[in-house]
């Protein structure tokens, strides 16, 4: 059994390997991985809603492409990277995926783009923030979808500039990603002529208390505290900032990377007034809202974080390019998924660009009060729509992508 | 059954075994049996430590993951080859072994237990926050490289066969230790300390010695295990991973020789094939635990020593198996 | 003034990371007291501590979710709840373990530990539950150089009552000596008819229900949280190092200083607050093996 999979493996290597020929698709299915955390930290804003929107997007195809059978598998990276690698390299080898989608956590998301890169096989990120995945870390058939670092930072960090609060203090969790999102927000406060007066980093993970680090940030003076963390790291800072009277004494709270789940987790007591920036919200539009019914109908009720929205949008976009291509060759695909204009519910004009960023507009919104909110899931106000062109850092060769000229 | 016969019996079980090893890679996926194997390493030289001189550490993870960063960074930034980074790795962890243990054995019992765990996490932090191994994201695509300059490792047979060697290889250097003088003498201030030291034997050193050996090892597992998946990360450094080379033990069979390796293939088939499911992956193993210690202490392969044994053989082998890891002395007034 | 400038801080920050300290190690000192009383007693180190304290807190979440039974019964009931359940495992499984190794009832405590923790992320996911303090308990008072919040407050003082009383149950009263007679004579204690099985399962579920109020206590700040004790475990296994097991007061006392000097380190090195605990345990172990309230063994 195990060795007939290898044999159609290696089968379907060589046969890929020959490419340009008609109508081939390498195992005769077209098979999607979706790899992420389904227990841990991510496991609401990512988890098995993301499976379920693949397979939705699936199912809205038909289920099948170029006559083939479209597959949907799924597993847990438990947010560690090791395991990610060792469930895409088994994957890859003897399951025949073809395409890995979502992979929330950066760690996980740098190495699954390592892996795909070698083999030859497509990584369609919805999940992951690092802007390094199209940067130092660019891959020629990775793309990153939905969000990253630097959207977030020049959303909110910019914004709340222009609104007065140019001062800051960081609280930022000790590794890679929180040093990431508060280097990038602090370049978006400088640019809108702000300042950065203290940041304080905080142990990652296991750190459960915040109460010492929001004392330095109120100590501080500063207009806005910036919380550089995410998961539950967010929700207990925001949290805690409240109790210790933050936010009544006048100083403004910036979530620098918060879901819709963690504000409904926060509760809109605790979350009111907080300024995040989303590529997505349920609640925008006839469309949008069309979406999220049919989605939180088979998600228990819950409705669609940008994260899961993203890969229903990102798996339709590559089912449709895999048409189009005729065949589930990964440079194949990729090059037909950066040709098409990608236009739906989620993104508008959307396009893939050569360093594998898709550039789409997103949105700026603000928690609703509680008694400004209609019910479960009704927590966000739009403020503004943030242009494509400007939400996203601008494609150049000195952020180390080499397919950048 | 005589000695004799007996002892035929066990070196042709090796042989099959070997040879099992070997047409293995052609049946399943070689990835898989790398890691059981590097795992198999790790619960073998943490059993070493466990099932002969008595000794629980709660963190041997420190050793094995110390080790792989070790050996990733030597060879993904200074691209040394896989020989001399491996033996960088070991001696980390021997050096690493060396501090934690002289610290530790000044304890006993389950004291023992907890300070090993809590020195572990000490180094746990320390690797979060240290910069070369690049916190949260681990060190990434380390290069296998070519072994003295004539085997290429990223072929996976070769790999395979490579790791196969070291492990044949370390796993003589076990039975050749527990068998010597000194793994005689671990035995003896096991069952009872006291008296060996009555007799003259400095306990200590030799627990330190045995210690050391164990985080030596351990450390050759971590390097591998950091060849192997090109990627070297906090996971491998986490309090889970300690946890994790108890549970293959003491599934396996503690203080049996064949034991950790029994073990440490149960538990990466069930990682392997629970992925999928997240957190069942934890109760599962949770409940092996559980089971293990009210039902079959003796762990798989020590019950069927046991079984086999139900009759008057009852010296060296019966008395390892079915020993309750007595070591630590059961005298610690309450 | 001038120690101020010299020591880089202003006085507010020193006295408000001091206090945020206290707070911590009111948390370390219930729970290391739990460890240190369960210990003392079945000689088994209860690695399912942190798990139980999560389950105080789910408790605490679920009364409120499916009773609408509030924070003030909560409080109560909670540690009734868990140290029944606590009770049970004790009956079942841990009562063969005593006549063998104390690592069996180590391993045993840290499988039960994997399983509640898997089995509360498999059914309420990790990133966390809301539970709001009572209103009785909200606001804050300025104490000058710092804003604190009632709730806090209230924490350290609910756990001063609870180690004090704990103690008192211990030392003090007719229970608590029976407890003691227990375990350092089981056999005479039996012989005057007293059940000495019982006051075993007893004081386990006392250990258990000391953890789970510390839960009940900690909902309203942290989360809700299945993985909520399972990094503090190792903490407290450090507190209870550093104090040794044999004491009660010891073990109560170097909780409360654990916290304090966390707190500070906080001030002055914030990157190494995570392990100053560790590196003190490691001082106490060249200087003091045994603890430094335990008694040489």
């Amino acid at each position: 059994m195990n060795r007939l999979t290898l044999l159609a493996a290696a089968l379907a290597l060589t046969t890929s390997a020959g490419t340009a020929y008609a109508q081939e698709v390498s195992g005769n299915v077209v098979k999607i991985g979706v790899l992420n955390d389904q227990s841990g930290a991510y496991a609401d804003i990512a988890g098995k809603g993301s499976f379920i929107a693949a397979q939705m997007a699936a199912e809205a195809f038909g289920g099948k492409v170029l006559g083939k059978p479209i597959e949907i598998v799924t597993a847990d990276h438990q947010n560690k990277p090791d395991i990610g690698s060792n469930i895409v390299n088994q994957w890859i080898d003897t399951d025949n995926v073809d395409v890995v989608s979502d992979v929330p956590t950066s760690s996980v998301a740098l190495a699954v783009q390592e892996i795909t890169k070698n083999k030859n096989r497509i990584h369609i990120n919805s999940g992951a923030a690092s802007s390094d995945l199209t940067g130092k870390a660019c891959s020629p058939t990775g793309i990153h979808y939905t969000y990253d670092t630097y959207a977030l930072a020049k959303g909110t960090g910019g914004t709340l500039v222009k609104e007065g609060g140019d001062s800051w203090f960081f609280i930022t969790a000790d590794y890679a990603f929180g040093h990431a999102l508060e280097k990038d927000t602090s370049a978006a406060i400088v640019g809108a002529k702000g300042k950065v007066v203290g940041s304080v980093r905080h142990p990652f993970p296991g750190t459960t208390d915040f109460s010492s680090f929001l004392l330095q940030a109120q100590a501080s003076g500063a207009k806005v505290v910036g919380f550089a963390n995410a998961g539950a790291d967010t929700i207990n800072s925001i949290k805690q900032a409240g109790e210790f009277g933050l936010v009544a004494g006048g100083q403004k709270l910036a979530g620098l990377l918060v879901f819709l789940t963690d504000v409904h987790s926060l509760g809109l007591k605790t979350a009111q007034g907080l300024v995040i920036t989303t590529g997505y919200y349920w609640d925008q539009n006839d469309e949008t809202r069309a979406f999220a019914k049919k989605f939180a109908e088979k998600n228990g009720g819950k409705m669609p974080t940008m994260v899961q929205a993203g890969v229903y949008s990102s798996i339709s976009h590559y089912l449709k390019a895999v048409d189009a291509a005729k065949t589930d060759e990964a440079k194949a695909v990729v090059a037909k998924m950066k040709e098409l204009p990608i236009n739906d519910f989620f993104a508008k004009n959307g396009k893939i660009r050569e360093d594998g960023r898709m550039v789409h507009d997103m949105l700026l919104v603000q928690v609703k009060k509680p008694e400004e909110s209609k019910g479960p899931y009704d927590y966000y106000k739009i403020l503004s729509v943030i242009p494509a062109e400007e939400a996203f850092r601008p494609m150049k060769a000195e952020f180390g992508c080499s397919l950048v000229k | 059954m005589t000695q004799k016969n007996a002892s035929s019996t066990v070196t042709f079980l090796y042989i099959a075994l070997l040879a099992l090893a070997i047409a293995a890679p052609f049946f399943f996926y070689p990835q898989f049996l790398m890691r059981a194997l590097c795992l198999a390493l790790f619960a073998s030289a943490f059993n070493l430590l466990l099932g002969y001189v008595g000794l629980l550490s709660f963190g041997h993870a420190a050793f094995f993951g110390f080790a792989a960063y070790v050996t990733g960074f030597a060879a993904k930034e200074w691209g040394l080859p896989p020989e001399v980074t491996i033996v960088l790795g070991a001696l980390a962890a021997t050096v690493l072994g060396l501090a934690f243990g002289a610290l530790a054995i000044r304890r006993q019992g389950i004291y023992f237990a907890m300070v090993t765990l809590a020195l572990a996490q000490m180094l746990y932090f320390f690797c979060v926050q240290a910069p070369f191994t690049h916190g949260e994201d681990g060190i990434q695509a380390i290069p296998r490289g070519q072994l003295f300059g004539l085997l290429d490792l990223n072929d996976s047979l070769t790999m395979y066969y490579f790791v196969l060697a070291m492990f044949v290889l370390c796993f003589l250097l076990i039975q050749r230790t527990i068998h010597s003088p000194f793994g005689q003498t671990l035995k003896a201030i096991r069952e009872n300390e006291p008296r060996a030291i009555s007799l003259g034997y400095n306990a200590d050193r030799y627990k330190l010695l045995a210690f050391v050996i164990s985080a030596g090892l351990a450390g050759v597992a971590g390097s591998l295990f950091a060849l192997v998946f090109q990627i070297a990360t906090l996971n491998n450094v986490h309090w889970h991973t300690s946890g994790e080379v108890v549970l293959m033990t003491l599934l396996g069979g503690l203080g049996t020789v064949l034991g950790p390796m029994v073990g440490a293939f149960l538990v990466a088939g069930i990682q392997q094939y629970l992925a999928a499911f997240g957190a069942w992956v934890s109760i599962f193993q949770g409940i092996i635990f559980v089971a293990c210690v009210l039902l079959f202490r003796r762990g798989i392969v020590g019950e069927i020593i046991a079984l086999g044994q139900r009759g008057p053989k009852a010296e060296d082998e019966k008395s390892v198996a079915s020993t309750e890891p007595a070591g630590a002395p059961s005298t610690v007034a309450p | 003034m001038e120690i101020w400038a010299f020591l880089g801080i202003p006085p507010q920050a020193l006295f408000g990371q001091l206090m945020v300290g206290l707070i911590n190690g009111a948390f370390y000192a219930m729970l290391s007291l739990g460890l240190a009383l369960i210990f003392g007693m079945l000689n088994i180190i209860n690695f399912a501590h942190g798990a139980l304290y999560m389950m105080g807190a789910f408790a605490a979440y679920l009364l409120l979710e499916y009773a609408g039974i509030g924070y003030w019964p909560a409080l109560i009931l909670a540690p009734i709840i868990v140290g029944t359940f606590g009770m049970i495992i004790e009956r079942l499984a841990l009562k063969p373990l005593y006549k063998l190794d104390h690592l069996y009832g180590l391993l045993f405590t840290f499988g039960l530990a994997l399983i509640l923790e898997g089995l509360f992320r498999e059914l309420y996911g990790v990133s966390g539950l809301p539970y709001a303090p009572p209103p009785e308990l909200t606001g804050g008072y300025n104490l000058g150089f710092m804003y604190l919040p009632t709730y806090r407050g209230w924490v350290v003082v609910a756990s001063v009552i609870i180690c004090i009383g704990t103690w008192i149950l211990i030392e003090k009263t007719k229970l608590g000596s029976y407890l003691r007679a227990a375990t350092e004579n089981p056999a005479l204690v039996q012989a005057f008819g007293i059940n000495v099985p019982a006051m075993i399962t007893l004081t386990y579920g006392l250990g258990v229900g000391l953890a789970a109020i510390a839960g009940v206590l900690a909902a309203p700040i942290y989360s809700v949280n299945p993985l909520m004790g399972s990094n503090l475990i190792i903490i407290v296994f450090a507190v209870v190092v550093i104090g040794g097991m044999g004491s009660i007061l010891g073990s109560v006392l170097t909780g409360f200083m654990l916290g304090l000097l966390e707190g500070l380190t906080k001030v002055f090195y914030p990157e190494a607050s995570n392990t100053v605990i560790f590196v003190v345990m490691a001082i106490v172990l060249l200087i003091k093996p045994q603890g430094l309230f335990g008694r040489a063994n």
